[in-house]
């Protein structure tokens, strides 16, 4: 099979030779079935193995994925009627971030995503899902368009970093990323975000200050790469698998560390196996934080955001200090 | 310390020669007959005596290795001693007289780096500071290897307890809560407690209606405490938000450097926000950035003039008149006038 990762290998070969066996079975006048019922017992027993203990770097892996999907995949198989909207209205329109309105079971959302492309072409017309300012921007405008009509916002991250450029510096990344952060704290209306894939820095936490956050059990979501992390602390990047491990930036980390609210499971092998299966996992857990959040009141919306990024943060008070 | 002196005769004039014995190096300072500085010489190999041997031996070899100060760590050390070199103009002055100027060059106004003491001591009044949340530490919630070591040693060397110190104090008389980022401690990165820190006082402000100063020094988030350090940019944001809500001042003051996760978050959230002059500021680091556009960056890219270049500031202030200005600033603040507003 295409695009099949380093760890799952053994799996794949195990369920190669099956086929070629059931093949054989057809052609030739052999029966085989027993030891066809065997492998596929075996198969079993090693699907488990592996998929249960997805080490941290095998998800970074499954995250990076070429075929995972993205954003507009999700909008595809959880909205009805999505009408994109382009333009921050300052400056330009980043495609590394979409965004715009839809009917999620029939109630009206405003949807907004990192965006990565699949092949080289697309990826280089959404800057490899990394944006720019005015992606920032145009996301905050759409934030508070649903603000002004009571829509609540769906968020879905999915990158490797705000874009690290000259013409991004000069038109103020910094200030982009902090107005998103300050501006999500007040917003009247839901906001849910899920971590699809690569939450890579203040570039995903730009649309990352909801109420609820998910992950995807294959998802990260770190301060730093794990390649960048390596490189800072050990001056070698190709430590990263090492500080894919000592970051903890995996789902079920994030979750044991309290930052996320839950983690949302994926399709055996990872979310690119089927789309479909994988949005319909996300509907669910959707429809529940939705049906939760839809009972608060404005002030409660925003006071239970402030509580929960209030909240992080571990510290302790010494006895025995220094004064200034 | 000073532990010998020598008077030497050289082309008609006397100098005076001091041997000065600091815990690195041997350093030599020549001082001419009118004990203005002429001179100093380091020695990182062979010692006092090689140092003396060169002194006194007669080289033909123009490129003299003791004529110039040979490594940076020599060169980092000249502010332990009686006298600073200018790293952008390369003026020697004594450090008496740039701590004097508020650590800003006599001749070129480059701004040296302060820490949160010497901030504390040149802007607020004198006396007025009282600190909040001094005693809180850092954990290890990752259990990173090394960290809490790592920041001990730094808190042995800075005699600060974490990269910002907060707390309440007055400018000429008006009161206003503070943070001032600490770049010597952990290179002034965030993690949890500097988040904690600063979101306390940023309520500390709101509680006591007072404005909400930050000077910023940091290279972003800290690595050690992971997406705990991201997370901290969302936890100040939404408290600043909070305090905006309710109509708190808030003034960002960026000083060298102020990158990464604090630039992109408080650093920029101010009412007005200001930078010293030189100060580099961004988000991504240039080395990054150069490797992922392959083009050169111009010279001024990431300084503060870069950025009131390109509408990210309101002004960039000058250290030597910084208190005047917030002052005017926060005195506009204040209610007052035959004039007021009767609105509401």
């Amino acid at each position: 099979m295409a695009g099949e990762l380093e760890f799952e290998r053994p799996v794949v070969q195990l369920r190669n030779k099956i086929a070629e066996l059931k093949e054989f079975t057809k052609t030739a006048d052999v029966d085989l079935s027993s030891e066809i019922e065997k492998l596929e017992l075996r198969l079993e027993k090693l699907e488990k193995d592996i998929y249960e203990n997805i080490k941290p770097w095998d998800r970074v892996q499954i995250a990076r994925h070429p075929n995972r999907p993205t954003t507009l995949d999700y909008i595809a198989n959880l909205f009805e009627g999505f009408f994109e909207c382009h333009g921050d209205r300052n400056f330009g329109d980043d495609e590394a971030i979409v965004g715009g309105i839809a009917k999620f079971r029939g109630l009206p959302v405003t949807v907004i995503g990192h965006q990565r492309g699949k092949d080289t072409k697309e990826n280089i017309r959404r800057n490899f899902g990394m944006p720019h300012p005015e992606g920032y921007r145009k996301a905050l405008r759409l934030m508070k368009q649903a603000d002004k009509f009571k829509r609540p916002i769906i968020c879905f991250i999915d990158t490797k970093g705000a874009y690290p450029g000259k013409a991004a510096e000069e038109r103020g990344q910094s200030e982009a990323i902090a107005r998103n952060l300050f501006e999500m704290a007040g917003l009247k209306v839901p906001v849910i975000c899920i971590v699809i894939g690569e939450g890579g820095s203040g570039g995903a936490l730009a649309l990352g200050v909801g109420n609820r956050m998910y992950m995807l059990e294959n998802s990260t979501y770190s301060v730093i790469s794990p390649e960048g992390a390596a490189a800072i602390l050990w001056k070698d990047s190709s430590l990263a698998k090492k500080a894919a491990e000592s970051m903890k930036i995996t789902a079920p980390n994030l979750k044991e560390l309290g930052i996320i609210d839950d983690i949302i499971p994926e399709i055996k092998g990872g979310a690119h196996k089927d789309v479909k299966g994988q949005a319909e996992a996300i509907e669910t857990i959707l429809k529940k934080s939705l049906k939760e959040l839809l009972e608060l009141t404005e002030e409660e919306l925003v006071a239970d955001r402030y509580n929960k990024f209030r909240s992080i943060g571990e510290y302790s008070f010494l006895k025995d200090y220094i004064s200034i | 310390m000073i532990w010998a002196f020598l008077l030497i005769k050289w082309s008609d004039q006397f100098f005076e020669v001091r041997f000065e014995l600091s815990l690195f190096k041997e350093r030599l300072l020549i001082y001419d007959d009118k004990n203005l500085p002429y001179g100093m010489i380091f020695s990182n190999e062979g010692g006092l005596d090689k140092l003396l041997k060169d002194l006194f031996t007669k080289n033909t070899n123009k490129k003299k290795k003791y004529a110039t100060i040979p490594t940076e760590a020599a060169k980092s050390d000249v502010p332990e001693g009686i006298m600073t070199k200018c790293p952008s103009c390369k003026t020697i002055m004594y450090t008496k007289e740039l701590n004097k100027n508020l650590k800003v060059c006599l001749q070129c106004n480059y701004h040296f780096a302060m820490n949160a003491k010497e901030r504390i001591i040149s802007f607020l009044d004198e006396g007025s500071f009282e600190e909040i949340n001094e005693n809180m530490v850092s954990e290890n919630p990752l259990n990173f290897p090394n960290y809490l070591e790592k920041v001990e040693k730094d808190r042995q060397k800075t005699k600060i307890n974490e990269a910002v110190v907060t707390g309440c104090g007055s400018v000429n008389g008006n009161r206003i809560a503070l943070a001032i980022m600490d770049s010597t401690f952990r290179m002034g990165s965030m993690g949890s407690v500097v988040g904690e820190k600063i979101t306390r006082a940023i309520e500390k402000a709101d509680e006591l209606s007072i404005p909400f100063i930050i000077f910023t020094a940091s290279g972003g988030a800290r690595m050690q405490e992971g997406v705990l350090s991201l997370m901290q940019m969302a936890k100040t944001s939404v408290a600043l938000k909070r305090f905006s809500d309710n109509g708190g001042l808030i003034i960002s003051i960026m000083t060298h450097p102020t990158t990464g996760g604090v630039s992109a978050s408080f650093a920029s959230l101010g009412d007005y926000n200001f930078a010293e002059p030189g100060a580099l500021i961004g988000f991504a680091g240039r080395r990054v950035i150069e490797q992922s556009i392959r083009e050169e960056l111009p010279e001024d890219f990431q300084t503060a003039e870069f950025l009131l270049k390109h509408g990210q500031l309101d002004a960039i202030l000058s250290r030597l008149d910084l208190v005047e200005k917030i002052t005017n600033l926060l005195e506009i603040h204040q209610p007052g006038g035959e004039l007021e507003w009767q609105g509401n």
